[in-house]
């Protein structure tokens, strides 16, 4: 069994900046664990620009976003193992991981960031009736498939689902020469952000159903066809069946946050984002054990990812520096009124660093116009500011001055809510 | 005057910009949050443009494609033939990041660069 200060387990955009970061805060005795070839994680697959505005206030592809990460990583001597599967997280932060190079090996890290990522939901999530025939891919499974095996999933194309990834797929197989016929959305509003509506639909012509769902698939050794049906109130409406010849059906119908390794631990885990529920210092249920990145909550940028992870970070590293818990109020974060969930879930005055601020980040549950984004301390309003739109898929942040919750002492909760503006 | 509504594709923020025309030219953006958001909507609707994002095979690599782009942007209208003239394009390895992969593409005067570095194979493996 090897000791270490911190390992980080994941070397995607959350495993790369949460390593750079405890580095920097002057933690040496780390390490990253990844499970595929090469580091950068799903940002490999990843080959359209639109990456680190915020970050580098420049426009990166995925690989070369993540080749900014990984060349600090390898300035900074970072010690990675590739190619190095996890297979278990104790309660006491014992890490149980295996590789072609090192066979079975233990670890008994001080603190652990985990940075796994998360996964696509599947067909089987989906209750999609028909038969089983080959040609149904998620979108994230067609992007690997296209972008780096070299090879195209299929010739005529319906992509249900308005995710980012499916958006981007819609672009990317017709110039690879597909035709790809329609996106449809069970949802009336689009799950993608905006701009890829327009640069990877509306330049290519490619129609999108919004309340529309696959009803039916055809074909019993491939896919032959599908059947889309308008939905209102969560059914489909008979009489509205439209069909389309293809050979493909792309699934781009939300992500899932890994966390398989965190529930082994005893890591609570939300209801709502599926991921570890945390304190303001990114820290699990369990101590020591901390999270970033989508394995925490879906995010929509990977510059969110970063800063996040960058955090989680600086806290593991102030966490080893000092072997102390913080220890005095906790105050619960409750969501309201349009608001589905926070990240964290709760915040420990005496935690904060009273001259600093708090980010807080969620997401909202349907389109809103016109709102104003509230926090109170108690039934105190804290900090309030105006949006013109609200969108689910587009992920929310307020920075909160931690004085502002520093100056109500006797409040035992905060509360994140839309107001009308 | 004519209105247009846009999305800004400048960043994931997506504003939504008004556009005034007059005789096809702009006399006025407005929904824009940052200076970019007023260059994109005067561009797009004069000469829209387009970074264009593909990949293109690795012969003796350690990974068989490599991601590529073009090194600025080019006029929308030039996608498709920038795509062709990628078709059967193949890169020895090794490769660099930011490697002029096929200069020129489509006579647009703007160079298709890697947007990754790929390593040799190692022999054996």
């Amino acid at each position: 069994m090897q000791n270490y200060d911190l390992v980080i387990i994941g070397g995607g955009p959350a495993g790369l900046a949460a390593a750079v970061a405890a580095r920097n805060a002057g933690i040496e005795n780390l390490l990253i664990l990844e499970r595929d070839r090469e580091l950068g994680g799903i940002l490999n697959q990843c080959i359209h620009n639109g990456f680190g505005l915020h970050t580098f206030r420049e426009e990166l592809t995925g690989p070369e976003y993540a080749g900014r990460f990984i060349e600090q990583v390898q300035t900074l001597g970072i010690p990675y193992k590739l190619n190095t599967m996890v297979l278990d997280l104790a309660a006491d932060k014992t890490i149980t991981a295996m590789s072609r190079e090192d066979g079975l090996f233990r670890l008994q890290p001080k603190a652990v960031i985990l940075a796994m990522g998360c996964r696509e939901r599947p067909r089987g999530a989906l209750n999609i009736p028909g038969y089983r025939p080959a040609g149904i891919y998620t979108a994230g499974t067609a992007q690997r498939l296209v972008n780096m095996e070299g090879f195209l999933p299929g010739r005529k194309v319906v992509i249900l689902g308005s995710g980012d990834i499916g958006l981007i797929m819609a672009r990317r197989m017709t110039l690879e020469g597909a035709q790809v016929q329609v996106v449809a959305e069970l949802m009336p509003y689009s799950g993608g952000l905006k701009r890829n509506i327009v640069q990877c639909l509306d330049d290519f012509g490619i129609p999108l159903k919004l309340s529309h769902t696959v009803v039916d698939i055809q074909g019993r050794e491939r896919v032959e066809g599908i059947t889309l049906a308008r939905v209102e109130n969560g059914k489909p409406v008979p009489g509205t069946e439209e069909h389309y010849d293809c050979d493909t059906l792309l699934l781009s119908c939300g992500l899932i946050p890994e966390n398989e390794l965190s529930r082994a631990a005893g890591v609570a885990i939300s209801p709502v984002t599926n991921g570890p529920t945390v304190n303001e210092s990114l820290e699990t249920s369990i101590p020591g054990v901390f999270a970033a990145g989508n394995v925490l909550h879906v995010h929509d940028l990977v510059d969110y990812v970063s800063e996040e992870a960058a955090a989680a970070g600086r806290h593991a590293a102030a966490l080893i520096r000092t072997g102390q818990q913080v220890s005095g109020r906790t105050l619960p974060i409750r969501c309201r009124d349009g608001v589905r969930y926070t990240v964290p879930t709760s915040i420990r005055p005496e935690a904060l660093d009273p001259d600093g601020t708090v980010t807080l980040r969620f997401r909202v549950d349907g389109v809103y116009r016109d709102k104003r984004i509230v926090v109170l301390a108690g039934s105190q309003p804290i900090f309030s500011r105006k949006r013109p739109v609200l969108a689910p898929g587009e992920m929310e942040t307020v920075q909160l001055k931690s004085r502002l919750i520093l100056d109500c002492p006797d409040v035992g909760e905060l509360t994140v809510k839309l107001e009308d503006a | 005057m004519k209105q247009v509504h846009l999305i800004c594709i400048g960043c994931p923020l997506g504003c939504p910009l008004t556009a005034e025309l007059e005789d096809r030219e702009v006399r006025s953006v407005t929904g824009n949050t940052c200076k970019n958001g007023e260059k994109y909507a005067r561009k797009e609707l004069t000469h829209p443009t387009r970074i264009v994002t593909s990949t293109v095979r690795v012969s003796g690599g350690e990974l068989a494609m490599v991601s590529v782009k073009t090194a600025s942007d080019i006029p929308k209208d030039q996608i498709f033939d920038c795509i062709h003239a990628l078709k059967d394009v193949e890169v020895p390895a090794p490769i660099s990041m930011g490697q002029v992969i096929l200069p020129n593409v489509a006579g647009t005067g703007v160079d298709i660069v890697a947007t990754k570095a790929v390593r040799r194979s190692r022999a054996g493996s």
